[in-house]
């Protein structure tokens, strides 16, 4: 019966249709004789091998991490290769503490271990030649894969002294190239992991296949925070092919040999739910509370001068609420992961952006210790946030464990968008008092929203502030003498999580439409406006005047387009767009342009900036003209991209992105460039039509 | 599950699956080529864009059992070696170094290839309509230059 299901041939039997056998790694196939350090494989055939130890999900770590390791080892960057890491305590992430990927952190986590350990294994090499030739090694130096004696014009390659340099002690402080004298940092490079992304080969968490695989979809409660009363599995073991149905925490699994009898079974499966406390939430519900909240005072993140006072005392008074929806990650790649958990141990493949998180809950759940869980990352078809959580991976475990065989649990889409940690909801109330020169003298802020911090680390809520949760707005840039930030937070019953830019996305619109909103006040251009209030903030103003420049702002456009300015610090990276639209007769927004001014400080593959940029505007610009998920009875409304659309070809803006150099420290890539877009569009719209974008999505304008 | 013969990559394969398997799930888990992918099971997003006879098709809406004689190629196939991706819009999508996450490409490359096999030098407003696959990436932008630069190249 199992093999039936599997494949059965009439000639034309290629390699790539075996099934279900584990590919080693090259470390295993190829054992090499000089690993200096966890990072690192010199072998004799000269390939350079960098254990990539963040997840690759677009982001461009497969590239830029190996770019800084090989640049103080001199490498020959056409023999670079890349590996994922285990999970391993070596692998934990400086910023974080655990091995993990988020926060736009990659490249300042690596910035100095990754030198370092390049650099040292370039002296050990050249040590290793030196003595080979019995030369003093000062006469000695590396370049493009070999260490080189220039006086008698000798040369061997890393491959050639990877034996040699394997028995060599390891020097631990290393002095570092000075950036200027970089060849392959800080220049555009092609991504190492393009080739196998254009044939199919790369292998996300979806494709694995290991012996005896099965494959399980849950059921899980339409409601947030239901439990199964009772079910009848009868139907669903009917469907050909259906193997097993197994309760687990987060449902009913059904497991069978393959996506498709497992998806039959499960839409068979009869589950009466215990719907829980959440049963009669909606978004109208929410919205109300949120507005509630709004009118109480919150928890102080922020206080400078008496801006009660200078409010009352001011010339003129701005105010206005601004709402944003919750949002899901809608990754290309549904979540899913394959676990096998046995008695002596457990491995875990999955797409993820947690490995530490994983190893514990494998841990947990197999009952043996962290050590004995192999997590095996694999490429992530998009990551967002979304992939930090465990969910997927506690149901291939649990479910593995219940059936006794290796299971690949996958998501439908609906399953994906109906059972997110969503972007929180979220509220902002704000006044300004303006002087007679329309300059403003008192800024308060009220952020009203759900704490992901509460759901992930309830540590770091402290009396009531989440730092994260006013991240964004508590850094309001412009110098106004009295500002006032609280939040209350907010707990709606929906989860909550870290969204692309988190926190950031939502209040660097609240800051950056409001600001636009003063500038209106003031009869002032908002550009000139905001530059104005910057002069203490000049990486704010450089990448605001630059986006401006190379946007021509102030030019004259087309009749029926205008721009919008926005500028918003994040992740330790500064970035300003500017949007260039027009609305049809239909109400229908376009946008035709985005000019992006980035400054992340020091960088590694301005390729990949560029590519970054255009991924989070394009990221930022759906949630601002589509993305929505509403709550009705406690359930999302939302089911797939028919409902929860998504930016396409044909309304794609030519976005432009301009990188300031600078030697400032490192700042994040993968985020920055969101937060700005939706302010930048909606201030654009208000320029063209006079109408003010206070609630998102934008949808169609009346 | 009665047997349906397929012709895949040149190849010919007898799959036991149930009828209204879509031709998606044939593909990844009787024949193990993952190189196409779900994304959304409803034809919206075009990760599992494969050719049938030329034509780009959504295998995630079709059933196994109307695929009948028609010639199947995957992104493994797309290429006489499956190994250095030598179709020339591998080569534009390499050289414009497209993916980023990479997930949705493979449907992004097939959905191209499609469209220049019928429109050799397609205007941009034809790639709008051509090109409907969903990255949530961004790299629109990129696949764009790269469909063009790929026309060039023919």
């Amino acid at each position: 019966m199992e093999r039936r299901a599997f494949l059965q041939t009439a000639g034309g039997v290629g390699a790539g249709l075996v099934i279900g056998f584990r590919i080693p790694t090259r470390r295993e196939q190829n054992p090499s004789p000089f690993a200096p350090n966890a990072w690192l494989r010199i072998s004799p055939d000269d390939s350079i091998l960098v254990v990539v130890d963040r997840s690759e999900m677009g982001q461009g770590v497969a590239t830029a991490l190996p770019m800084l390791l090989a640049e103080e080892l001199e490498a020959d960057w056409t023999k670079v290769q890349i590996e994922f890491a285990p999970a391993d305590k070596a692998y934990a992430n400086p910023l974080f503490g655990m091995q993990g990927t988020g926060g736009s952190t990659s490249v300042r986590a690596a910035w100095t271990p990754l030198r370092k350990a390049g650099a040292a294994a370039r002296e050990v090499l050249i040590t290793a030649a030196a003595q080979a030739w019995d030369v003093n090694r000062t006469e000695c130096r590396a370049e493009r894969g070999a260490v080189v004696h220039a006086k008698t014009r000798r040369r061997l390659r890393y491959g050639q002294l990877a034996l040699r340099a394997g028995a060599l002690p390891v020097p631990a402080d290393v002095p570092l190239k000075d950036p200027k004298d970089w060849h392959i940092a800080g220049r555009p490079t092609r991504r190492l992991d393009t080739p196998p992304k254009v044939n199919g080969r790369a292998k996300f968490g979806i494709d694995v296949r290991v012996p005896g695989m099965r494959v399980a979809l849950v059921a899980r409660s339409p409601v947030f925070g239901g439990k199964v009363k009772s079910f009848d599995a009868a139907a669903a073991k009917a469907v050909d092919g259906v193997r097993d149905v197994v309760q687990i925490s987060s449902g009913i699994a059904v497991v069978g040999t393959g996506y498709w009898p497992a998806k039959q079974g499960r839409d068979a499966l009869q589950v009466v739910w215990d719907e829980g406390p959440n049963a009669a939430v909606s978004s109208a519900t929410i919205s109300q509370l949120f507005a509630e909240r709004a009118g109480q005072p919150g928890v102080v993140a922020r206080h400078d001068g008496d801006p009660d006072g200078a409010l009352g005392g001011a010339s003129s008074k701005v105010e206005a609420d601004y709402e944003m929806p919750f949002l899901a990650h809608a990754t290309m790649e549904p979540m899913n992961c394959t676990a096998h958990v046995r008695p002596d141990g457990v491995d875990i493949w999955a797409p993820t952006q947690f490995q530490t998180g994983a190893q514990g809950i494998g841990a947990q759940i197999g009952g043996v210790p962290p050590e004995k869980v192999q997590v095996h990352t694999t490429y992530l078809g998009g990551g967002f946030g979304r992939r930090f959580e465990l969910d997927f991976i506690q149901e291939a475990l649990e479910t593995s464990k219940a059936v006794g065989a290796p299971v690949k649990v996958i998501w439908s889409r609906e399953d994906d968008i109906r059972n997110a940690q969503y972007r929180p909801a979220n509220h902002h109330r704000l006044a300004a008092g303006l002087d007679a020169a329309g300059r403003p003298v008192a800024w308060t802020h009220r952020i009203v929203a759900p704490s992901i911090m509460a759901r992930v680390f309830p540590n770091m809520v402290q009396n009531g502030l989440d730092g994260e949760a006013v991240e964004g707005g508590k850094e309001m840039a412009y110098a106004i003498p009295n500002v006032h930030v609280d939040y209350q937070l907010t707990d709606t019953g929906i989860p909550v999580g870290f969204w692309r830019s988190v926190n950031n996305s939502f209040n660097a619109f609240a800051v950056e439409t409001f600001i636009d909103e003063l500038a209106a006040a003031a009869k002032a251009d908002p550009f000139e406006y905001r530059r104005g209030l910057l002069a203490n903030a000049p990486r704010h103003r450089g990448v605001l005047e630059l986006a401006a420049a190379k946007a021509g702002w102030g030019t004259p456009l087309p009749a029926g387009r205008a721009r919008g300015i926005a500028v918003h610090k994040s992740f330790e990276s500064f970035v300003a767009e500017v949007a260039e639209v027009s609305v049809s007769s239909g109400g229908e927004v376009r946008v035709h342009r985005v000019v992006c001014a980035v400054d992340c400080g020091m960088f590694v593959n301005p390729d990949t900036i560029e590519a970054q940029m255009q991924s989070a505007i394009v990221y930022g610009l759906t949630a601002a003209l589509y993305g929505e998920i509403t709550i009705d009875r406690g359930r999302v409304v939302q089911s797939n991209f028919t409902d929860y659309p998504m930016l396409r070809m044909s309304e794609m803006p030519a976005v432009e992105v301009h990188i300031v150099p600078n030697t400032e420290a490192p700042g994040g890539v993968g985020e920055p460039g969101t937060p700005p877009i939706a302010p930048a569009v909606c201030n654009a719209i208000f320029a063209l039509t006079g109408k003010r974008i206070r609630k998102l999505p934008i949808g169609t304008l009346a | 599950m009665p047997p349906f013969s397929v012709s895949v990559n040149g190849s010919e394969y007898k799959v036991w699956a149930a009828p209204d398997t879509p031709l998606l799930w044939v593909l990844r888990d009787n024949l193990g080529l993952t190189g196409t992918k779900f994304g959304c099971g409803i034809a919206q997003c075009g990760a599992c864009t494969v050719h049938l006879d030329g034509e780009a098709t959504r295998s995630c809406v079709t059933p196994i059992s109307s695929v009948g004689t028609a010639k199947v190629t995957t992104i493994e196939g797309l290429s006489p070696t499956a190994t250095t991706a030598s179709h020339r819009v591998q080569k534009a999508w390499v050289a414009e170094d497209v993916p980023q996450c990479g997930y949705c490409q493979s449907g992004q490359i097939m959905a191209a290839a499609a469209l220049l096999a019928k429109t050799p030098d397609p205007s941009d407003a034809q790639i709008d309509e051509a090109m409907t696959n969903i990255c949530r990436c961004g790299t629109y932008q990129r696949i764009r230059a790269a469909v063009h630069r790929a026309a060039k190249e023919a």
